[in-house]
């Protein structure tokens, strides 16, 4: 790492790059090999000899404290305190630090905040600001745009370029191939925890790319134009509160047809897993009507919503998908175990649900020891194809994936996407959620952006990205006052 | 490049719809109101209520006629619920409840003082602080071991058995030191070791906190109960009669009409246990070491990557707990009575729910454990003036309080978001 540059670090997800910086932050212990700091071998024992070295991080998950300030997240671990035995923390002291801080380098942090009221951009900044507040040299940026809108991205990769104005270094983490292009000096790739190569700016997307996996990868969806048959699922005036009672869902419609995908959009906690929720049932509807195929559905119960003919993937699959200690052959029936020939009464029978897993591993290409292994023990993308065999093993007359290719490996996105597509052109009506806007857009014959629990706007799939972030992040064409020369241009490439 | 302006959404308030949280507590409050009114009122007799600012019958006193004040608070107590109900600002709702709630109590009060027998139909007063605060005491030291603990992410389910275990050390090495202070270090010292074993497998060895503080709470009885019996039974004197704190009178707050008598001439524990409330929650809000105790109760990740050590810190958050504990535990044995088998009877248990009902801070805890030693005195004092009300019930005052407490009034507390977690690296 040179002063002064920006270092992009390109990689699959699973490659090891967080893993790298989590050793370079003290976190993790290096298993053999060094690392050298102006030329000196360092030894980190934790992380306050990384920032005692300079080395700042901002982690994927933010390490902030919700229900703390801004100042109090940024003076933790570092306080500045009165009269030193007391211990009494010097508060005035710290706002003015954070305040001069994000004056400096143009963050717009207010210290008095608190973090959780906070929208994640600026969430984000608070962590610039902790890691400048503590004077680091080399400040590490792990996948910082996962989580952005579009436009917030932009404005990040404006913070990063002042940044390296001012000297410091940083290494980038991402597997975004537009951002790297657009901002980093130098690029190194890895796979599978090895360096495979370095690279310039300036080498185009498939290059990078074909680096990153190793081998040439579709990075669209092949498919046939939709056949849109009639309305199967049709969500009027829907309103659903979150957990904490806020409203999620503000009066939402909207239609899926048979036979074709309804991509939704949007950066995430906005409300796209309520409405999920809302329409399997594991949600109060306060308002509004859930038909599906002309049946009212809302304020059934999930079982009957399920056994309506409706096949869903839950986000996050480790809580709601599978039972991790069950086995693949017991959580492939785990909607159907009570129906024959899978149950009977109060009994089991054990061996139709063996031979109907043998032949679902078989065809959704599960890769695990045995039906018999638990899912825990499977890796992040045959896992989903479990979820996925179970879910398609039923007659369906719509299908809901929320976020169905999430922490999953490269070869299983395709096979997934290309499960997803073949069940649309069976003529069921698909509803595919996704925070991932290459994946919408690749699977999507519709795309519905939400925003603060609304459907802000419906677009086809060839829509220019730069207009559906702007839709993400709330601006509507009548209301953008962005011109022509607007964000998003780091994508071109 | 532009950057485009976001316009910045404030969050849209929630529209609970009309049955708010306050609306529901006022319709409550109104129905309880009108019970006081109409039921109180009829049940009083038209002798004075008499409420003496001192321990014996003579003396000032407010007085009312028992009928008419039963009525009055009553009606006091409907119109706050109607308020509420009606709609109130939201930080006039703590007080508005509050009137309620004193004026519901004071209307129940008129009540029984008027129809009790010629003789008792009175209430010293300076006699029901003093109880309310001695009977608090363990609640208040439980509570604050609560706090400590939870704050930084330990679950403290073992308070009963850190009290216990303070009561037995503080008896034992009291009664065979001679000295009150020994016994009060020995004391804190047993309460530590519960705390240190709760640590060491909490932190440590990652078992479940509830569970691991269950048992240690049997384990306490155990033990006590194990040497109670083969040592203080066999010789009391040399192990069961440990010397006792005098009262300390403070000089001119001693003097304060009605709270003078009633708090500053009590024992060293009152005042050491109202000092503690103070201390701990200007550290826990003002200091590093309260910075870095919530951070770790919060999000100890986040701590930890800022170099904070999280498991060392809340090894002695737990050990300092358990100091606190031990040192309640010894407000009975180093001032009111000798060891007894089990003879905290569950006020562990009633201090963690004040630790919720306080919403895991440490005035919070305060109040609540107030709220629950005035519900035991008063049935204690009720149980004294002959109430009509059968005395099992009186009895189940302070639990009752402690479900409602729990249940409903507190509404929605939020514990530390890491509380009962245990915290691996990596």
């Amino acid at each position: 790492m040179e002063p002064g540059e920006i270092h992009a670090l390109l990689g699959e997800n699973g490659a090891g790059k967080s893993t790298l910086m989590n050793v370079l932050y003290g976190l993790y212990q290096p298993d053999e090999g060094e690392i050298l700091v102006d030329g000196k071998p360092l030894k980190l024992k934790g992380p306050s000899d990384a920032i005692a070295a300079g080395i700042g991080m901002v982690h994927q998950h933010f390490m902030l404290v919700p229900v703390f300030t801004v100042a109090e997240n940024v003076m933790l671990g570092a306080e500045q305190v009165k009269g030193g035995f007391t211990g009494f923390l010097d508060r005035r002291r710290a706002r003015r630090e954070v305040a001069e801080v994000s004056e400096r380098y143009n963050l717009r942090v207010d210290p008095d905040a608190v973090i959780e009221d906070l929208p994640v951009g600026i969430q984000q900044r608070v962590e610039i600001v902790k890691a400048l507040t503590r004077d680091v040299d080399l400040l590490i940026l792990d996948e910082p745009t996962a989580v952005l809108t579009p436009q917030e991205t932009e404005e990040l990769l404006t913070v990063m370029r002042s940044l390296k104005e001012a000297g410091k270094s940083i290494v980038f983490i991402t597997h975004k191939l537009g951002e790297v292009k657009a901002i980093a000096d130098r690029i190194t790739v890895i796979r599978r925890g090895k360096t495979v190569g370095t690279a310039e700016p300036s080498a185009s997307r498939d290059e990078l790319a074909a680096l990153m996996v190793g081998r040439s990868v579709r990075l669209t969806v092949d498919k046939k134009p939709a056949q849109p048959g009639k309305p199967i699922l049709e969500v009027a005036g829907l309103v659903v509160d979150d957990d904490r009672q806020v409203r999620a869902v503000d009066g939402i419609d909207l239609t899926v047809h048979a036979g074709e995908v309804l991509g939704i959009a949007g950066v995430q906690g906005n409300g796209q897993t309520e409405l999920i929720e809302a329409i399997m049932g594991l949600r109060p509807v306060l308002a509004g009507s859930v038909t599906l195929d002309g049946q009212a559905v809302h304020g059934w119960s999930t079982k009957k919503v399920l056994r309506a003919g409706v096949g869903y993937v839950p986000e996050d699959r480790s809580v709601d998908g599978l039972v991790k200690e069950f086995s693949v052959a017991e959580n492939l029936v785990l909607d159907i175990y009570d129906q024959p020939p899978f149950g009977k009464g109060l009994s089991l029978k054990p061996d139709a649900i063996a031979k109907s897993a043998k032949e679902r591993v078989e065809q959704f290409d599960i890769r695990t020891s045995s039906a018999d292994a638990a899912v825990g023990t499977l890796s992040g993308g045959n896992q989903q194809k479990v979820i996925v065999a179970r879910e398609l093993s039923r007659p369906l007359k719509l299908f809901i994936a929320a976020q169905p290719t999430r922490g999953v490996d490269v070869g299983s996105i395709e096979f997934i996407h290309s499960r997803v597509i073949r069940e649309r052109d069976i003529g069921t009506a698909v509803m595919v959620v996704s925070s991932e806007l290459d994946e919408v857009i690749g699977l999507a014959d519709r795309i519905a952006v939400m925003y603060r629990g609304r459907i802000i706007g419906v677009v086809g799939p060839d829509t220019p990205r730069e207009e559906i972030g702007l839709l993400m992040a709330g601006i509507t064409p009548d209301t953008a006052t962005t011109t022509a020369d607007g964000p998003g241009n780091e994508d071109e490439a | 490049m532009s950057t485009t302006a976001v316009p910045e959404v404030a969050v849209t308030a929630v529209d609970e719809g009309f049955w708010t949280r306050a609306r529901k507590t006022g319709a409550v409050l109104l129905a309880l109101g009108v019970l006081a009114t109409v039921l109180f009122g009829a049940l009083a007799t038209g002798q004075q209520a008499r409420f003496t600012l001192s321990e014996t019958e003579g003396g000032a006193a407010l007085e009312i006629n028992g009928t008419v004040g039963a009525i009055l608070f009553g009606i006091i107590a409907a119109a706050a619920g109607a308020a509420l109900l009606a709609g109130v600002p939201k930080r006039w709702f703590t007080l508005v409840l509050g009137v309620g709630l004193v004026a519901f109590v004071l209307s129940f009060l008129c009540w029984q003082v008027s129809a009790a027998p010629e003789g008792r139909n009175f209430m010293p007063l300076v006699n029901v602080i003093r109880g309310t605060f001695i009977l608090a005491l363990p609640l208040i030291f439980g509570a604050l071991a609560g706090v400590l603990c939870e704050r930084s992410g330990v679950v403290n389910v073992a308070i009963e058995g850190q009290l216990l275990m303070g009561a037995f050390s503080g008896a034992l090495f009291g009664s065979i030191s001679g000295s009150v202070w020994v016994g009060l270090v020995a004391a804190a010292i047993g309460g530590a070791l519960i705390s240190l074993l709760l640590a060491v497998f909490a932190i440590r060895y990652l078992v479940d906190q509830v569970v691991m503080g269950i048992v240690l709470n049997l384990l306490a009885v155990g033990v006590t109960g194990f040497l109670y019996e083969r040592l203080m039974q066999t010789d009391a004197t040399k192990y069961n009669s440990a010397p006792r704190f005098s009262n300390w009178e403070i000089p001119l707050l001693k003097d304060i009409p009605l709270l003078g008598p009633a708090l500053f001439r009590g024992n060293i524990f009152l005042y050491v246990g109202l000092l503690l409330v103070l201390v701990i929650h200007i550290a826990l809000f003002r200091t590093r070491w309260g910075l870095r105790t919530r951070s770790v109760g919060e999000h100890p990740t986040a701590a930890d990557t800022l170099g904070v050590k999280v498991l060392r810190l809340r090894y002695r958050n737990v050990l300092m707990a358990g100091l606190v504990a031990g040192v309640g535990g010894a407000s009975y044995t180093l001032a009111l009575y000798s060891f007894t088998k089990n003879m905290i009877g569950g006020k562990g248990f009633i201090a963690l729910a004040a630790l919720i009902f306080g919403r895991w801070s440490p005035t919070g805890a305060l109040l609540a454990a107030l709220f629950f030693g005035f519900a035991d005195q008063l049935a204690t004092y009720l149980g004294a003036i002959g109430s009509s009300i059968p005395s099992q019930f009186l009895a189940m005052l302070p639990y009752l309080a402690t479900i409602l407490a729990v249940a409903g009034l507190v509404g929605k507390v939020r514990a530390p978001a890491a509380d009962g977690k245990p915290y691996i690296k990596g």
